[in-house]
């Protein structure tokens, strides 16, 4: 009859099964680790750029995710100081944030420029001193002595930086030339703590300003804008430690490429940029010199 | 005129108006205070509740001196009203610190930040006299005079440490318009209730008035003449304007039979005048009278040759025959002695009676209760009988109807006579009894009068009156004694 009757054959038998059988599950294993998404390229969000406009930036997103071929995530937060630990202990791939920030990360931890946007032609931005609309006479910082001053963050370069650095040329100390100050935490709540009369004046990024003037006319037109300061590098993206070369070179790719692409273009319409170059430290040198002065790093 | 003189006619309804009125504005002004005060409470309530969830945050934002997060904090609510006309939207939502220094105002441009809350106006300063006296330690809603604001404050605490207190001020005008409207469905219903009410009123008052008027202007008559009766069916009912209803018509009747009973005794006195006067002359007549007729008796017995002597004889006697006559009808004789009235006596005034009513083919109902004899004169019974009968069947018209009931009753013979012929006036009715009665036709007018004397010389009496379209005759005559 069948050799299967022999018991050592059914032993055989036997042991053939288990051997399938766990090749088999070591191959189910195999394939669900492939199929399952790799990490997802983590980027850094800040109120550098309107990141509460929740659509244009989920629409960005998936703009890099399909460029990238590979899962986007953003992570948003309200402060500098955040990104910044953030991209410190490499939970960042990336991030997007002010000129204090990437100059402190590269005073600190070397970390490289990514990319600089491309705003009114040129990768510069300044800084507006705002006061509310109905206040005319006003024509300077240092006429604000004794007043109600709002800072955006404790690490924005224009919006506390800027005014501390502009008080100390003038021999003034921040701490006691103003009543009160207080910190909102982004640009367009200074805009807003000027517009509504709670701050009698502010420091803020012109690229937020300008484009509140096209989004939100009716809030920008409750402020004036009294001085502009020098021109700096803008707001770039900076890379982490931990982000491979291969991401790096495809991130700032996708970015460059963004103003040839139809679809990249209409995003960048939308954040009133007109694109990304790859950005040179040197455009920040000016802004490492003030805080180098103001003893920031 | 002294508006409290006026008819209850109008005084009634116009008391009931204005006491519908003052009740209607009254009830109404009640419920508008009321519904003041609970949108005023609602406002409160409102407030404070926003007040609890807004405090947690802002202790967190007082402890880390965050004038944006308090900013934000108390500017959402007022975001979420902007435009919109809600009767609990606060004016300002202000955050103090423990200086009572504004720490952040949701209106930064009214209430600037770092301004002394008793700088910012009078009446803040009031607000600050009543934190800074009061301490509040939870809860505390009031107003301040000569201010249309309303101040919410609570301190901003947590475990017994209070960083400052947190000040919600509303505008007592933000719920007036709700007021007005909730007022304006209030007036319309009162005034749906009034015109419901004061025509209702307005019938009643006069209904109830109409009778007093109606009582009040027969008081006023009763002097000159006898008022009508009040209509029961104006008034029906059994309360104190119902008994006057009665007393006044009870009051009325009595007046009434007083009347009747004067005017009867004014009547009987004349009558028993009349038949003094009559019974004398009679007599003074009759003396003289029977000697004539003695001495024209004797000369008729002498025998008179003479044809025209015998003629003015015959005249004589004549004339004075009816002399007598008259005056024997006049003189009634009651206490002539006769005998007592059988049953007999009664058939023969009907065997009498019976060719006149045959001629006029009347419906006579004959009722006597006469078995035996009766101790009353028969002659003078049946006088007034037959009196009354001819009478009777004189007046009734042609084939009418002639009634006659003769009982005994309580020692009384009662004999009723009836007919359906002409009803006599009031005027008529008076004269009835005397003598030479205008009213007989033919005859000397003398039967009724006659009947008259007889019963009153019987001790009875006679009277006439009108029931139910018929003339009544009813004697009453007491039976003697004497009855066999």
């Amino acid at each position: 009859m069948l050799p299967i009757r022999n018991i050592s054959s059914v032993r055989e038998l036997a042991r053939l099964a288990l051997r399938i059988a766990s090749l088999w599950i070591a191959g189910m294993l195999g394939l669900a680790t492939a199929l399952a998404d790799p990490l997802p390229l983590r980027i850094g969000l800040t109120p550098i750029i309107a990141y509460d406009r929740v659509a244009l930036t989920e629409d960005l997103r998936k703009y890099i995710e399909s460029k990238l071929g590979r899962r986007v995530e953003f992570v948003r937060r309200d402060s500098y100081r955040q990104a910044i630990d953030l991209l410190a202990q490499d939970q960042l791939d990336c991030a997007w944030v002010s000129v204090y920030p990437y100059v402190y990360l590269q005073h600190h931890y070397n970390l490289r420029l990514l990319a600089t946007p491309v705003y009114r032609g040129r990768p510069f931005f300044r800084g507006y001193l705002i006061v509310p609309a109905e206040d005319t006479a006003t024509g300077s910082l240092l006429q604000l002595e004794g007043k109600v001053f709002a800072f955006a963050d404790l690490y924005s370069f224009t919006g506390y930086l800027l005014p501390r650095y502009e008080l100390h040329e003038a021999g003034k100390d921040a701490a006691s030339f103003f009543a009160k100050t207080f910190f909102t935490r982004g640009h367009k709540r200074v805009v807003q703590a000027v517009a509504s009369g709670l701050a009698d004046g502010g420091y803020v990024d012109s690229y937020i300003w300008d484009t509140l003037a096209a989004t939100e006319p009716q809030l920008a037109a409750k402020t004036r804008v009294v001085e502009m300061s020098a021109l700096h590098g803008f707001p770039p993206l900076v890379a982490g430690r931990k982000m491979s070369s291969r991401d790096f070179a495809d991130v700032r790719r996708i970015l460059l490429e963004m103003s040839s692409d139809p679809e990249g273009k209409r995003l960048l319409g939308r954040l009133s940029l007109d694109g990304f170059v790859a950005g040179d430290p040197a455009w920040y040198a000016e802004a490492a010199r003030m805080m180098r002065v103001m003893g920031d790093i | 005129m002294n508006p409290l003189d006026l008819s209850f006619r109008h005084k009634i309804p116009l008391w009931g108006s204005v006491l519908v009125i003052l009740t209607a504005l009254a009830v109404s002004a009640t419920l508008m205070f009321q519904t003041y005060n609970e949108l005023e409470e609602d406002l409160v309530i409102d407030s404070d509740t926003l007040a609890r969830a807004l405090i947690p945050n802002l202790f967190s934002a007082l402890l880390q001196g965050d004038v944006w997060w308090a900013y934000e904090t108390v500017s959402t609510p007022q975001r979420e009203w902007a435009g919109k006309e809600l009767p609990n939207k606060a004016e300002n939502i202000i955050v103090l610190d423990n200086d009572l220094r504004v720490f952040v105002s949701a209106q930064p441009r009214a209430v600037r930040i770092q301004t002394a809350l008793r700088d910012i106006g009078p009446e803040y300063a009031a607000v600050t006299e009543r934190i800074g006296s009061a301490g509040i330690s939870d809860k505390s809603a009031f107003g301040v005079p000569g201010s249309s604001h309303l101040f919410i404050v609570r301190p901003i605490v947590r475990e017994e440490q209070q960083l400052g207190h947190l000040v919600i001020v509303l505008t007592k005008a933000s719920f007036m318009p709700r007021f007005f409207e909730i007022a304006r469905y209030g007036v319309v219903a009162g005034a749906v209730i009034l015109c419901i009410l004061l025509p209702f009123n307005w019938y009643w008052g006069q209904r109830m008035a109409l009778p007093l008027v109606q009582l009040a202007q027969r008081m006023r008559d009763i002097g000159k003449q006898l008022p009508e009766e009040l209509d029961p069916a104006l008034y029906s009912h059994r309360d104190e304007l119902g008994s006057l209803f009665n007393t006044y018509n009870k009051m009325l009747t009595d007046l009434k039979a007083k009347e009747e009973l004067e005017r009867q005794v004014v009547q009987s006195d004349r009558l028993a005048a009349l038949g003094q006067l009559a019974a004398g002359v009679a007599h003074e007549i009759n003396n003289p009278l029977g000697g004539m007729l003695m001495a024209i008796d004797t000369l008729k017995n002498q025998g008179v040759a003479d044809p025209r002597t015998a003629k003015t004889i015959a005249l004589l006697e004549r004339g004075l025959g009816q002399i007598k006559d008259t005056v024997g009808a006049l003189l009634v004789e009651a206490k002539l002695k006769s005998r007592n009235l059988t049953p007999n006596d009664i058939e023969d005034v009907l065997v009498l009676i019976l060719p006149q009513v045959r001629r006029k083919t009347l419906h006579l109902e004959w009722q006597s209760d006469i078995a035996g004899d009766v101790a009353l004169p028969a002659t003078l019974v049946r006088q007034v009988l037959i009196n009354l009968l001819l009478n009777a069947v004189h007046a009734a018209a042609q084939q009418g109807q002639v009634s006659c009931h003769i009982r005994l009753v309580d020692g009384a013979m009662h004999i009723a006579v009836a007919n359906d012929g002409k009803i006599l006036t009031t005027e008529q009715m008076s004269h009835l009894f005397e003598p030479f009665s205008p009213l007989s036709d033919d005859g000397h007018g003398l039967g009724l009068w006659v009947s008259y004397q007889i019963t009153r010389q019987l001790d009875g009496d006679i009277t006439a009156s009108r029931k139910a379209g018929r003339m009544h005759f009813d004697v009453r005559l007491p039976i003697g004694e004497g009855s066999a």
